[in-house]
């Protein structure tokens, strides 16, 4: 149907050359999206779109230039006093996809996750250059409350404060500027988020028990509707079933998957097959460079760099 | 293990049998002088009791209400006969409750204002240099000697009051009753407030830096400003610790003699609330201040059973205050942490 | 699903995440009008306590420092209409020293002794969380209750040795001992604290190794555990001493309010233990308008010399603390 070239593998060009690849190789993401094309998950007929061209896929093979730039980090390094955490990482966060960020531990992959949202600035010795960008603002221009209204997060350990589970949910809503809603403005959001987290059915029939008598899975999820009730444009997620059993891991798998279609996820996890599942786009950290990025299938199928087949495969983490 | 890290390993204590007798003597030994001590403490709260019940029972519920100069009434007990059939016991100590209590009460909710604020400033706001110098300034408020508070208060405060807040009317308003002169329930109430922050400081902020990170972290990233974001989570968070630095604060408040007895004023007169403001500006004297001044009389029989029934009164009290902030702490703890 | 839905719904929802973007507001907005009175109030009163503390060290120093002289410290006061011949406060110095010398004496031994029985043995439990509450009632309790019952307990006959007895058998009461012996009440619970907190911080194995070794609990303890905590026995005991310096009441009840130090009997050295005197903070208190001698600068300058001790004490425990920091193995 489209404009197809060869089908049977992929193949990536990007705008850099990286046919051949030294072990420690990072690559800088310019501004536009490199087009990948994949075979398995956009079918056969997954084709390169170039941007001019108009939409002629059909609905099932939507290809990843479909979805719009949503956050840009650029050159972003951060240092706590002498130590890099992160070195010179620029990629991009689409709307509509969720993005894993993968390395082993101490690569600097929750330290760029917690930057994105400001977090990482309340450590004293954090210093941070490079720009991050917001729908093309640059963070730094604007006020912190402000930034995270439109970018959430949600922590390893489910935090849910001392409060009935209402409170909780509509906390958010209450606690910014000076005119706090009334009860009953608020039950219609707090429903609303109850249900898009996928808690609605276990605790919809009392509100005001407290958060702290859920299980994990539930506080979790409980974190993640509290997080939706201010409409983030962008959740970040910090291995957020790392700490929860399999069964709460699924459910909560399942809500990201179902999430992404509203708002851009970023997702930290050192579990692969968890990024596997619920990732489109892939980011591999390893000690603060960004070593490659790129889709999901692409990378735990074929990635470029030996560092990453060797992380994929399982010899190191 | 080598033998010079233990210490010592000389011969004398190289048995090859457990000395279980030695051991249990020690043990009992020490148990007896800790219960020794226990049996003192017991036995000041008993002796105390019956050395001051005459004074109960010779006035029955009256003790506690008002009614006729307490200061008079005192100089009665003193100056009654020798004889113990002829003792005189009258007295209405409602003027000295009203006043311990007053300022007490006062003090303490100033302070606990006060202390939740600074302690708000020493853990969140306040820069770095300013905040390692509060530490040793909250401590060394806490180490001045109370008679040092009571001179500064009797030698600056005391004379302020006089000469700049309390005017000719006003002592032309109470003249029939009572002489303005400075010492008054305000000076009492500011310097006690003073001598109270440093403790309730100390709790406070190490309850508050004790609050999980990550509830704090989780408000902030829900775009909740600091202060909301402190004033909702945090501070809900050590209601029991408030709680419990209030209760210890207000056991110090009443206990607090020598100060209160320099600057509140020598006069057992309970202030009018319906004075309005002059009421603060009014002198008075609490419980404790009262034994104070009395205490050169203890020797007098029915004198020192009186000073002895105030004593009373404010063991029981901080007791009865130790009991009631334990409960409020239990209740308070469902929802949040406990307190140090 | 369709695919038709998908693609609608991912459109619908990629316009949704557009519009939902608020618009960029001041940044001022994120922070009430209550938000901000709240921080500056906590401000204002973070603020206010530096300049308290200041105001007080400053102006004690100040005062002290115009009213201090050599003569003053080294001369014993007079009873005297006249000012200036009043003389100094010699033996209000002497004798704080003496109550905190004593008052330490007797409140380290005892204390350890309890802290000991606490941490180590503490055996009935019961038993236990009694005497630890015994010792948070003296922590709260008023000094001027614990002075009052030990005058009632110095008066006894049983006592009289302890005080100047009259001739009719009537037990004075009042005493450097019957001071000190309260004095030492109101150390107490910082020994034992300091003494607790020393010895819970030595790890099970240390013990556990002299175990071991077949030493029993009493010759561990004695050879192992107490040298070790000798930072913390340090500490409560100094803590102890900066209290006893600072309490007036207990002297005011207890010392009989002798201007110099009057000795009682004929055993040297114990005569001066039976009898009475005076301390700096009892000094201040008759100096200031609250008592008779209505001399403010002698009373300020003896005020110095009482802060200048107790902060002394106090930064000798911030070193002992600091110094005392032990690594366990």
């Amino acid at each position: 149907m489209g404009v197809g070239q060869d089908q049977q593998e992929p193949e990536v060009s990007t705008n850099g050359s990286l046919h051949t690849v030294p072990p420690l190789r990072r690559i800088v993401v310019g501004h536009e999206v490199p087009p990948i094309r994949v075979a398995d998950e956009y079918g056969d007929a997954g084709a390169v779109q170039s941007p001019e061209e108009p939409l002629r896929l059909p609905e099932d093979q939507l290809g990843p230039e479909w979805y719009d730039e949503c956050m840009r980090t650029e050159s972003l390094s951060i240092r706590f006093g002498e130590k890099e955490a992160v070195k010179e990482v620029s990629l991009q966060v689409n709307a509509g996809q969720v993005l894993a960020l993968i390395g082993p531990s101490g690569c600097g992959k929750t330290t760029l996750l917690r930057s994105m949202n400001k977090l990482v600035d309340l450590t004293p010795t954090a210093r941070r250059t490079g720009r991050i960008l917001l729908d093309g603002e640059d963070i730094d221009l604007f006020d912190d409350t402000q930034l995270r209204r439109r970018v959430g997060m949600l922590f390893q350990q489910p935090n849910p404060f001392p409060m009935s589970i209402f409170d909780n949910i509509a906390y958010g809503l209450r606690e910014r500027g000076s005119k706090r809603p009334r009860k009953k403005e608020l039950e219609p959001v707090v429903v609303d988020a109850l249900e898009r987290a996928g808690l609605w059915d276990e605790v919809g029939d009392n509100l005001d028990h407290p958060a702290l008598s859920l299980s994990g899975g539930q506080q979790q999820r409980l974190c993640i509707a509290r997080s939706l009730a201010v409409t983030p444009e962008v959740l970040l997620l910090d291995e957020p079933c790392s700490a929860l059993d399999p069964i709460s891991t699924a459910i909560i798998e399942e809500t990201v998957v179902q999430l992404k279609d509203e708002m851009a996820i970023v997702i930290v996890t050192h579990n692969l097959q968890q990024a596997e599942r619920v990732a489109d786009q892939v980011a591999f950290m390893y000690l603060g460079d960004l070593v490659e990025y790129g889709s999901a299938v692409q990378i735990f199928n074929d990635p470029m760099a030996e560092r990453t087949k060797d992380y994929v495969r399982g010899d190191f983490g | 293990m080598d033998e010079r890290y233990l210490g010592v390993f000389d011969e004398s204590d190289d048995k090859s049998k457990k000395e279980h007798p030695t051991n249990r003597r020690v043990e009992l030994m020490l148990g007896a002088l800790a219960s020794l001590i226990l049996v003192f403490i017991a036995g000041m709260v008993i002796f105390v009791f019956l050395k001051g019940l005459p004074s109960l029972t010779g006035n029955g519920i009256s003790w506690f209400g008002g009614g006729g100069n307490v200061d008079e009434q005192l100089t009665n007990i003193f100056n009654s006969p020798a004889e113990p059939e002829n003792y005189v016991y009258e007295l209405n100590a409602f003027p000295l409750l009203w006043s311990t209590f007053l300022i007490a009460f006062v003090a303490v909710c100033l302070a606990t204002v006060i202390s939740i604020f600074s302690s708000i400033f020493i853990v969140e706001f306040a820069p770095r240099p300013l905040e390692r110098i509060l530490e040793p300034v909250v401590k060394f408020l806490a180490a001045i000697p109370s008679v040092i508070y009571g001179l500064l208060g009797i030698l600056i405060l005391v004379p302020w009051i006089n000469n700049t807040l309390i005017t000719e009317d006003m002592r032309e308003s109470v003249r029939y009753v009572i002489q303005l002169d400075g010492t008054s329930v305000l000076a009492g109430v500011i310097i006690l407030t003073i001598m109270i922050l440093p403790i309730m400081i100390a709790i406070i902020t190490d309850s508050l830096r004790a609050v999980p990170q990550v509830w704090r972290e989780g408000a902030l990233a829900l775009g909740v400003n600091r202060w909301r974001a402190l004033r909702t989570v945090s501070l809900r968070a050590i209601r029991p610790a408030i709680v419990a630095a209030a209760v210890l604060a207000t056991a110090r408040a009443l206990g607090e003699a020598i100060m209160l007895a320099m600057v509140t004023g020598s006069i057992g007169f309970a202030p009018n609330p319906f004075d309005g403001f002059l009421f603060f500006l009014e002198p008075s004297r609490p419980l404790a201040a009262t034994i104070v001044d009395g205490a050169e009389g203890l020797s007098v029989e029915p004198f020192g059973q009186t000073m002895y029934a105030f004593a009373f009164i404010l063991i029981i009290s901080t007791a009865f205050l130790s009991f009631a902030g334990w409960a409020a702490r239990k209740s308070l703890s469902r929802y949040s942490i406990g307190a140090k | 699903m369709s695919t038709a839905t998908t693609r609608k719904r991912k459109q619908a929802a990629v316009r949704r995440t557009r519009a939902a973007k608020p618009k960029k507001i001041k940044s001022k907005d994120s922070w009430s009008i209550g938000d901000r009175i709240g921080v500056g109030l906590a401000w204002f009163f973070g603020l206010m306590l530096c300049f308290i503390a200041a105001a007080i060290i400053l102006y004690m120093a100040w005062k002290g420092i115009s009213f201090i002289n050599w003569e003053i410290i080294s001369t014993s006061p007079e009873a005297s209409l006249e000012q200036s011949k009043t003389g100094g406060f010699l033996d209000p110095i002497i004798g704080t020293l003496l109550l905190t010398i004593i008052g330490a004496a007797i409140a380290t031994p005892v204390g350890v002794a309890v802290a000991i029985w606490l941490t180590e043995y503490g055996r009935p439990a019961p038993l236990a969380r009694f005497v630890e509450a015994g010792i948070e009632i003296i922590v709260g309790a008023p000094s001027i209750v614990l002075a009052i019952f030990g005058l009632l307990v110095f008066q006894q006959g049983f006592f009289s040795p302890f005080s100047f007895t009259a001739e009719g058998g009537e037990v004075f009461g009042r005493s450097f001992f019957a001071a000190g012996a309260v004095m030492s009440l109101i150390a107490l619970p910082f020994v034992v604290g300091g003494t607790r907190e020393a010895l819970n911080s030595i790890p099970r194995h240390v013990r556990e190794a002299s175990y071991a070794l077949g030493k029993d609990q009493a010759s561990t303890i004695r050879r192992v555990l107490l040298p070790s905590s000798r930072s913390g026995i340090a500490t409560g005991s100094t803590l102890g001493m900066a209290q006893i310096a600072g309490d007036t009441a207990v002297v005011v009840v207890l010392l009989g309010a002798s201007l110099q130090i009057a000795p009682e009997g004929d055993v040297p050295g114990l005569d001066v233990l039976k009898g009475t005197g005076s301390t700096l903070t009892s000094f201040v208190f008759q100096n200031s308008p609250a008592g008779e001698g209505n001399a403010p600068d002698k009373a300020y300058a003896a005020a110095f010399v009482l802060l200048s001790l107790v902060i002394l004490l106090n930064l000798i425990v911030n070193r002992i603390t600091r110094k005392g920091k032990q690594v366990w193995g």
